[in-house]
């Protein structure tokens, strides 16, 4: 299991993108963070998720 | 009568205590925007004493900013950079103002917020927040970034928080209420969430590292 924004899913093996794409994110309006590091939107096709990770997703919504 | 530097730094120093005001007086903060929240953390922050501020965005003032951002009807088709730091003047004569009137890009973000300790992301627009965030998170990892997500419409101001995503990521806002769903602007929520923005600021630049 990978802890995305604090609640466990089953998305290990799975690439950020493949991941975000799934759960309806907009690719140009999120920054993603695996353990601590922030994962350059250049790998988002093959940085892989693994068991264990702890990932946040940041997406962004209009206004300021 | 405009009190000299000296008053005012130990004006700020009664109030903030000696070792955060000169913590303070040597931080640079880059404001990435200059609307509702970017020209109220601008203005909080250089009444806090922030040395110097870098102040970017390439907009003028519009009639439809009045409600929410810190300039004056008067200041309306001016330059936003130009007419915030002619009202910073007023407020804080003393700090060291450095001001772009263009629009940040991947191209140009580096040399931009190269001499800034701590990134302010005060942008409208989802994609240009996620562009800047993505980029200088990758660019600076030594810097501290504060950056804001949710903070449209009138639901309850309790929602807006801090939080601390990782050891150089600060994300204010309640994450969900965007423009893109048809809400409106209020002055109120947006300044609260530009506090949480500011707030953050002093208490990194204080090393208070948790959100």
């Amino acid at each position: 299991m990978v802890k995305v924004n604090g609640e466990s899913v089953n998305c290990g093996g799975q690439t950020a993108e493949q991941f975000l794409l799934e759960h309806g994110y907009d690719l140009k309006r999120v920054a993603v963070e695996c353990n601590g590091e922030i994962v350059p939107k250049s790998q988002y096709s093959s940085y892989v998720f693994k068991d264990g990770d702890s990932v946040e997703v940041v997406r962004f919504v209009g206004g300021g | 009568m405009i009190p000299s530097e000296k008053e005012m730094y130990s004006a700020c120093e009664q109030k903030h205590g000696k070792e955060a005001q000169k913590a303070f007086s040597e931080a640079t903060v880059a404001i990435c925007g200059l609307g509702g929240l970017g020209s109220n953390v601008a203005v909080m922050l250089a009444r806090a004493g922030i040395g110097k501020l870098i102040l970017i965005d390439f907009d003028r003032v519009d009639i439809t900013n009045l409600q929410r951002q810190q300039y004056k009807a008067c200041q309306t088709g001016e330059y936003k950079a130009d007419a915030l730091k002619a009202n910073l003047l007023e407020i804080a004569p003393y700090a060291n103002y450095k001001t772009h009137t263009l629009r940040i890009t991947e191209d140009n973000f580096y040399s931009l917020l190269s001499p800034a300790d701590i990134i302010v992301e005060a942008f409208d627009n989802a994609e240009a927040k996620a562009m800047l965030v993505n980029n200088a998170l990758e660019a600076f990892p030594e810097k501290y970034i504060v950056t804001a997500s949710g903070m449209a419409g009138i639901a309850s101001g309790n929602m807006i928080k801090t939080r601390k995503l990782t050891s150089k990521l600060y994300l204010c806002g309640d994450s969900v209420s965007g423009v893109e769903d048809g809400l409106g602007l209020y002055s109120a929520r947006v300044a609260m969430c530009a506090s949480h923005e500011a707030l953050a600021v002093l208490r990194i630049l204080i090393g208070e590292y948790e959100a």
